[in-house]
Formats: C-alpha cells, sequence, structure tokens
C-alpha cells in the first residue's frame, strides 16, 4: 500500500530542476563587494530592500511597539494568549487604513472583511480552497508567478488554464485572449470558477489598465465567476499614472453593491511595499461574508503571530510614518528603476515599458540563437555562468514567447546593480563582436530599441526549494 | 453550479451549535474579580496562564531578543527579509534541545528532521496533506481534541475513525479497541493511513503509558501504517508515571533502524508548554526524509513570523531559563490541579487520575438525571447559565459515556479557582452561609487590589469556535 499521500510523491509543487542552476551556483558562489567580488549577483529575488532605513529609525523613536509595551506598560501576556482568528483589532483597522492610503484614499476597506493570513502564500491557497472545488479551474493572465503552480493546485487540487497575453500589445489582457481561455478550459472538461491576475503585474511590473479591469468585470459577471485581484504590489507603483484597482473601478462602476462585487476578492501583503516578507502578513479581502466567514476559520492553519500583529498595528497606525514612507518608497523604486532600465539601454537591451513592481521585464530576443526556449535556456545559463547574474527566464513564468527575462533591481545595493550592469554590457559587446553582427542582425536590434518590453525574473529551486518569494 | 466550493458552505469545520452556547454566554458575561464577580468563569480554555513571570524577568533582563538585536547591533533587515521555509537554524536547533530537554534528554531530536509552521493546527494538517489521500482514514483513540474534527479533516477531506476508550481501564488504549477500529475503517471502505494519539492526553491529562505505547508501535507495524504523537502537552507533565515519549520507546526497543521508524511523527508546540498560543509556533519532526522535504515546502502557508523565531530562538537557547521554567512550571502546575482535584472531591465529584495537561476529566455521571448524551447537556446547561462556570462537555470531545467533563484549571489565578470550586459547592451541596460569606470576602479583598484592565480581548464569538485545546 502506497504510504504516502500522492501530493507528496507526484511533485505537484510545481518544481522545475533546470531551474536548480541559477540558485545553486549563486549560492555556492554569492557576490559580495569586499569577500567575492566576482560572484554571482542575485537578481532573482523579487525583495524591497530599499526603504529598511526608514523603519528602523520608527522602531528606534517607538521601542514599545517590538518592546511587547503598551504605553510603558508590558502586554506581553495578552499578547502571548492572543490566538483570535479574527486578528488583532488594532491591526486589521491599521492595515485597512494602509490599503485606502496606497489607493489615494478613493476607496474604503472595512476592517470587518479582512482575513489575516500567514503572508499572501497562505492567503491565495486559502481562497482558492473557498472558491473552488478539486478539478475546477482559475483562468490566469501569462506571464504568472512561478508560486501560483504551487500556491494555488498543489492541495486544493485545482487546475490553472493560462490566458496567453504577447508581446504584441505590451502583454496586456483582452477579450479574446480571455475568450480563448475559457473555451480551453472547456475543451479540457474543467469547470472555470474565476479569473486571478496580479496587479501591478508580477512579472511584468505594469499595472493593470483601466480598460482591462473592465473587460475583466464585464467578463467574470457574464460568466458567473469569482475575480481575484493580488494586489500584493499596489505600495510599489511608482509612475506617473495612479494605481487604479479593481476596488476602483467597482466604484467608479457603481457595482459596490451588486452581486458581482461578492465575487470580487482582493488579496495584499505587507511583504513586497514593507519588504517584510519574513513577518508573514498578508490578507484576503471580500465582499462576500460567506467567504470571510469560511476564510477566517481556514486562517487557523497560518495566522500571524500576535508579536507581529502588535508591532505592526503601532507602525501602520502612525500615519505620519505611513504617508512619508509610501512617499519615500516610490521614489527611491523611481530612481532605481531608472538606474536598471538605462544600464541595459547601454548594453543594447530594451524592457517593458513598466512603472511599479521591484523588478524589469526585459526582452532579450535578440540574443537568442533561435526563437525557441531552449536557446532561452541556454542564454540563461550563460547570464548565470559568465555573466554572473541570476535573473529569471519567462519560460519559468509560463510566457508563451521565449527571450525575455525578470530581472530584480530592488534587493541590491546601487553599487550591486551598476556592477551587475556593466557585466551585462560587457557580455553583449563580447558577444556581438563575437556573433560579427550582420545586417539582419543590426536590424534586429534596431525595431527591438523601439519596442517596449520587459523582463521579468523568477527564482529558480533546485533540491527540495520552491521559489516562496515572488 | 456552485459559486462557493463545498468547503466554504458546508461547515465541516465540525462546529457544534450547542458548543456556542458555553462560549457565547460566556462572552455575554465574563466572569472578572472585580468589575463582574458574577460573570461565568472560564474553564473551557486550555491555557497555560501560570508561568509568565518566568518569561517576563527573562524578557526585561534580555531586551535585544525583542528588539532585533544581536549583541548590541540591529539584525532587523535580516530577520525582515528571512523567509527561508527551512526555519533560522539558531531556532530549530534551540526547540530540537528543548524537546529533548523536555524528555529528560533521554532521546535527542535533529534539527534538520524538524519542520516548523504557524502551531500545531497546521502541523497537524500538513501530515495529513503528507500522509494521507482524500478518503484515507486515521484512527484517533476518544475522547479527543474537538478541533481533529476541523483540523485533519476539513481541507484534507481525511476522514476518522474512532479507537473507542472507556473509564473501564481508565480510557486506555487497548489492542481490541485498535482492531475494532480498524475493523470499522474496512466497513465502510476506508483505507487505514496512520493513528494518531496526543500524548499527554488531551482532554485526559494522562500520559500513554509504555504499555500503550508498545500496542500501539506493534499494531502500525503489522499494518504498514503511520503513527503520528502530537505531544503538545510534553511540558506539562507534573507527577508521576513521567512523560514517556514515543521516540523513547523506539529507541528502547532499538526500533531506530527498522521501517517502522520512519512511519512515526511527531507534533510540537509552544502554546502550551510556554502558554505562547499567540505566537503560533509549532512543529513536525519526522524520520522520513520525504516527509520532511514534503512538510517543509507545505510550511510555505503557514510560516513562523521570523521576529518570533529570532524571539524564542534568544529564550530557549538559554539552559538557565528553560531549566528553571521546566521545573517551575511543573510545580505550579501540580499544585495548581491538587487544589482542583481537592475542591471537586470536597464536593464528592472524582476526577480521572491525571498527571499532566492543564486541566482535568471530571467523572459528573452521578450528577446526571440519566446516563445519556441529552442529560450530558442539560446538566452542562445548568453549570453554564446556572453554576456559571464554562466546562467542556465529553461528548464535544466523542467520549462514548455521557457524563464526563474537561475542566481547566491553568488559565485563572488561584482565588479565580477558588471561586469556582465554592460556586460548585454551592450547587452541588446547596447554598451555605459559610460559602456566600467567603465570596463576598474575597470580593472585598480584591478590589483593593488594582488590576491594568485587559485590554486586548476577542471580539465576537458569532460564528466563533474555539480554536484553543
Amino acid at each position: 500500500m502506497k504510504q504516502l499521500s500522492t501530493k507528496v510523491t507526484s511533485n505537484g509543487h510545481g518544481q522545475d530542476s533546470s531551474y536548480f542552476l541559477g540558485w545553486e551556483e549563486y549560492e555556492k558562489n554569492p557576490y559580495d563587494e569586499i569577500k567575492n567580488p566576482d560572484g554571482i549577483i542575485q537578481m532573482g529575488l523579487a525583495e524591497n530592500q530599499l526603504c529598511f532605513d526608514l523603519i528602523e529609525t520608527w522602531l528606534a523613536k517607538n521601542p514599545d511597539a517590538a518592546g511587547l509595551k503598551k504605553d510603558g506598560q508590558s502586554i506581553f501576556k495578552e499578547l502571548a494568549l492572543f490566538q483570535d482568528y479574527h486578528g488583532l483589532p488594532e491591526f486589521k483597522k491599521a492595515l485597512a487604513e494602509f490599503m485606502e492610503e496606497i489607493r489615494g484614499n478613493r476607496v474604503t476597506f472595512d476592517p470587518s472583511k479582512i482575513v489575516l493570513a500567514a503572508g499572501s502564500t497562505s492567503a491565495n491557497e486559502t481562497l482558492m480552497f473557498c472558491l473552488a472545488e478539486p478539478g475546477d479551474a482559475f483562468l490566469l493572465p501569462t506571464p504568472y508567478y512561478p508560486g501560483f503552480d504551487r500556491d494555488l493546485k498543489w492541495r486544493t487540487g485545482a487546475e490553472i488554464v493560462p490566458i496567453h497575453c504577447t508581446s504584441s500589445n505590451g502583454f496586456q489582457i483582452t477579450e479574446s485572449a480571455l475568450q480563448q481561455a475559457y473555451q480551453q478550459a472547456q475543451k479540457l472538461d474543467l469547470k472555470v470558477k474565476g479569473v486571478l491576475v496580479t496587479n501591478p503585474s508580477n512579472p511584468l511590473g505594469t499595472m493593470l489598465t483601466r480598460r482591462e479591469i473592465n473587460l475583466l468585470v464585464d467578463f467574470i459577471s457574464s460568466k458567473n465567476i469569482h475575480l481575484i485581484s493580488d494586489e500584493i504590489y499596489s505600495g510599489t507603483v511608482f509612475g506617473f499614472e495612479q494605481f487604479v484597482s479593481v476596488m476602483d473601478v467597482l466604484k467608479d462602476k457603481n457595482l459596490e453593491n451588486s452581486e458581482v462585487s461578492k465575487r470580487v476578492h482582493v488579496v495584499y501583503s505587507l511583504s513586497k511595499d514593507l519588504g517584510l516578507p519574513g513577518f508573514r502578513v498578508g490578507a484576503i479581502y471580500s465582499n462576500d461574508e460567506m467567504v470571510v466567514s469560511a476564510a477566517t476559520k481556514m486562517s487557523s492553519f497560518g495566522l500571524v503571530s500576535s508579536q507581529t500583529q502588535y508591532l505592526l498595528s503601532a507602525l501602520l497606525s502612525d500615519k505620519k510614518f505611513t504617508s512619508k514612507y509610501l512617499d519615500e518608497n516610490q521614489k527611491r523604486l523611481k530612481i532605481r528603476q531608472k538606474q536598471l532600465v538605462s544600464g541595459l539601454e547601454a548594453a543594447g537591451v530594451t524592457c517593458l515599458k513598466s512603472n511599479a513592481g521591484l523588478f524589469c521585464w526585459v526582452d532579450m530576443r535578440h540574443l537568442l540563437d533561435t526563437n525557441t526556449f531552449e536557446a532561452e535556456l541556454e542564454l540563461w545559463k550563460k547570464i548565470v555562468y559568465e555573466v554572473k547574474l541570476n535573473i529569471s527566464p519567462g519560460s519559468s513564468c509560463h510566457c508563451t514567447e521565449p527571450g525575455w527575462f525578470r530581472v530584480c533591481f530592488a534587493n541590491m545595493s546601487e553599487d550591486t546593480l551598476d556592477l551587475a550592469m556593466k557585466r551585462l554590457k560587457e557580455y553583449v559587446e563580447s558577444t556581438d563582436s563575437r556573433r560579427m553582427i550582420s545586417k539582419s542582425s543590426h536590424e534586429r536590434i534596431k525595431s527591438l530599441r523601439k519596442r517596449t518590453v520587459s523582463n521579468w525574473v523568477f527564482r529558480v529551486s533546485w533540491t527540495d526549494r520552491v521559489p516562496d518569494e515572488r | 453550479m456552485g459559486i462557493l466550493s463545498k468547503k466554504a458552505t458546508c461547515n465541516t469545520h465540525g462546529q457544534d451549535s450547542s458548543y456556542f452556547l458555553g462560549w457565547e454566554e460566556y462572552e455575554k458575561n465574563p466572569y472578572d474579580e472585580i468589575k463582574n464577580p458574577d460573570g461565568i468563569i472560564q474553564m473551557g480554555l486550555a491555557e497555560n496562564q501560570l508561568s509568565f513571570d518566568l518569561i517576563e524577568s527573562w524578557l526585561a533582563k534580555n531586551p535585544d531578543a525583542a528588539n532585533f538585536q544581536r549583541e548590541g547591533q540591529s539584525i532587523f533587515r535580516e530577520l525582515a527579509l528571512f523567509q527561508d521555509y527551512h526555519g533560522l537554524p539558531s531556532f530549530k536547533n534551540a526547540m530540537a534541545d528543548f524537546m529533548s530537554e523536555n524528555r529528560g534528554n533521554r532521546v535527542s531530536f535533529d534539527p534538520k528532521k524538524l519542520v516548523l509552521t504557524a502551531g500545531a493546527t497546521p502541523a497537524n494538517e500538513t501530515l495529513m496533506f503528507c500522509l494521507a489521500d482524500r478518503g484515507d482514514a486515521f484512527l484517533i483513540p476518544t475522547p479527543y481534541y474537538p478541533g481533529f474534527d476541523r483540523d485533519l479533516k476539513w481541507r484534507t477531506e481525511a476522514e476518522i475513525v474512532p479507537i473507542q476508550c472507556t473509564s473501564a481501564n481508565g480510557f486506555r488504549i487497548t489492542k481490541s479497541a485498535l482492531e475494532e477500529a480498524y475493523e470499522q475503517a474496512q466497513k465502510l471502505n476506508l483505507k487505514v493511513k496512520g493513528v494518531l494519539i496526543t500524548n499527554p492526553s488531551n482532554p485526559l491529562g494522562t500520559t500513554t503509558t509504555r504499555t500503550e505505547l508498545n500496542h500501539l508501535l506493534d499494531f502500525i507495524s503489522r499494518k504498514k501504517i503511520h503513527l503520528i504523537s502530537d505531544e503538545i502537552y510534553s511540558g506539562t507533565v507534573f507527577a508521576s508515571p513521567g512523560f514517556i515519549s514515543v521516540m523513547e520507546v523506539l529507541k528502547d526497543r532499538k526500533l531506530e533502524n527498522t521501517d517502522v521508524f520512519n512511519r512515526v511523527h511527531i507534533v510540537y508546540s509552544l502554546s502550551k508548554d510556554l502558554g505562547l498560543p499567540g505566537f503560533r509556533v509549532g512543529v513536525i519532526y519526522s524520520n522520513d526524509d520525504i516527509v520532511v522535504s514534503a512538510a517543509t515546502k507545505m510550511s510555505s502557508f503557514g510560516l513562523i513570523s521570523s521576529q518570533t523565531q529570532y524571539l524564542l530562538s534568544a529564550l530557549l537557547s538559554d539552559k538557565n531559563f528553560t531549566k528553571n521554567y521546566l521545573e517551575e512550571n511543573q510545580i505550579r502546575l501540580k499544585n495548581r490541579h491538587k487544589k482542583l482535584v481537592s475542591g471537586l472531591e470536597a464536593v464528592g465529584i472524582d476526577c480521572l487520575k491525571s498527571n499532566a495537561g492543564l486541566f482535568c476529566w471530571v467523572d459528573m455521571r452521578h450528577l446526571l438525571k440519566s446516563n445519556t448524551f441529552e442529560a450530558e447537556i442539560e446538566l452542562w446547561k445548568k453549570i453554564v447559565y446556572e453554576v456559571k462556570l464554562n466546562i467542556s462537555p465529553g461528548s464535544s470531545c466523542h467520549c462514548n459515556e455521557p457524563g464526563w467533563f474537561r475542566v481547566c484549571f491553568a488559565n485563572m489565578s488561584e482565588d479565580t479557582l477558588k471561586v469556582a470550586l465554592d460556586r460548585l459547592k454551592e450547587f452541588v451541596d446547596g447554598p451555605s452561609s459559610t460559602t456566600r460569606s467567603q465570596s463576598e470576602h474575597l470580593r472585598l479583598k480584591n478590589l483593593r487590589k488594582m488590576k491594568v484592565s485587559n485590554w486586548v480581548f476577542r471580539l465576537s464569538f458569532h460564528d466563533r469556535e474555539p480554536e484553543e485545546r
């Protein structure tokens, strides 16, 4: 008799063995400015390391929050005992307000509709358990975060059917792509329960346009299905345009108390905006009472530590801090992204025009030997082994076109990013001269500079590692 | 087409509506020494509130641990970014040592075989996901923790088949009960994947005997199935015969390099021993590499906050602290347990003789109108509404004999326990002038004390389920 479950033996957590290389190589030989200047630079980690100083300053001025005290009195005992799956009221209130602030206070979030979870990994899985039966499907636009294969499918038994997006229109979601995905699901005999989008997008780094969101709302309305909007990167928007949340669109379309609004659920987390992935803070927001109720009970399987809830309720309740933080964070991200984009340009590499996220979606199609995924992997290996940069190949994000890569910019110092760009430039130049650029490839490069592309980087996994960072 | 999943709509998370009463009534009318001396006393919460002072003094002496500092240097960034599902190495080392200490260092635990999870709740669920497919069954001795119905079955779609234990032999697990449960599962066409026990037991408060552990190992060996030993209460053993972990038995029987060794898994948590349920700290320990590997990946769905891992790695690495804590905790539990037992004895109520846990398994069969579960619920309602004590009826723990109740003793002050016992005495004996003046005296005494009011309180009870064990 089979001793372990099928979940364990069939490797449904989505691990890809070719992925091992990048991480393994990085860990064997990690770059360090002083100790290992020739090491591999990690550009596959979507972490936000740009604003820790702001939080550290706040912590120094507000020692009670980490010290488990309130107004100088110890509340250790109360926190130690607090395991209510409804969450610390002060924390949910502060989180709701923070989410509002990120959306320019154009929409409101009711704390009683928030369900806390130990990270958005837990939040997304829980939503799937609430909305889908084993064998049901969710439609996801490609390229998407590789972790979704594990988070949404592994233990839930649900399926993902891709909504194919292409560079022909900047990877935007079209009506025909939606319909095609739906039909594909039906061909596969899968019941579609909803659509899940990440907005701003990982790996694209772009925000969904109002038009796309309208399309999605109309689509789920006509099909009577759900829409999950994972807005984990909502606080990383640094462009001139403001972030449009699906909640904005529901409000603008006067759909706030409608039936469709009950089928729209938002996922959030503090892992990207605040750079606190270690603290495991995620949230589900839903207008459907039954979903809130069921998800709340399910959160028992991944509650946020009360010690952490308390610290962050104090931090996020400080409106001076949040206002300054969001502002400064955006500024720094913008500068850093620009540094990456111009560095790439100097190497003749373009990105998808983006205004959010912690990464760029980089177009390296012109560096491929052939327009195939094999060539993409070959190029990737070269970049890992020779250029010594760990970036994420588009195939790991289910991109349908070879040659795109996600490259992160917010998880290293300015100097390190500079060095990474120099290495890339050197590599491209040496490759060019080795190839002895022919007219056709010259034309190719020229036309590529006109297009806007972005590259998404993702973590690779090997041995028993799965990318848990996005 | 159903808009939501069956899991979301069909309430298989195990909520029992008669259970609401106790919690609901308590929340409407919670006892407070000063503000609400006639309120309901909470005796349904298996919390350990006896030794916080020990942790608080340690925190006062070691401020770095909570302040993201190590040797005076800030490690905030490192912790903020640390989300490796392999866990903080220093924390796993400290946990492995602590678990060993709890077992008198008679067995050792390899930190590499530990998987960290946000509490024992996800630890148990994760183990089920690793060991059972939908529709497979685990055998569990009754009475058992009501939360298992949710933790082990809800999202995993596994089944529980009870191993019926009775008062005839102190609710011990017998060979025949094991076999009967297995046959019952087969009758129901369920594939049995393993047995899960809680040792020490919730709700019994007893440690599993060596005989029982031997029976269990023989049984799982024969049937080629798993054994999960939830040892969450291992640090609450305060009297002989002392705690024997299944790991010890495996060692003593030299089964360490055999097949069965890989099918024994332990679950642990700091929620009971250290009284830290809010911090969400649980572990799975397994000798099976594949289980460790899969469970580690699954722990992504419920990692422990790095802030908390760091604090506790510092706390548990302090061997002076852990030694003193474990000793003192046991002494205090023992005293408190004795107070409850003698208080109950004084009114002619017996308990199952116990040596562990945060509760007693109380025999109120003689107070039942009839030997039925209806009578048990009737009695329970009286105790909640009239005696104003929230205790847990045995039926909620799937006990097959009516009349047993779990009564907690470690989640309140000594004075409050006394009030509770006085009330019970009144209920059993009838009111006396002595008890009335005693409670009045107590109330006046307490009014003279100032207490910092508890600012953290549970909000609503609506769709609430007692998630504490």
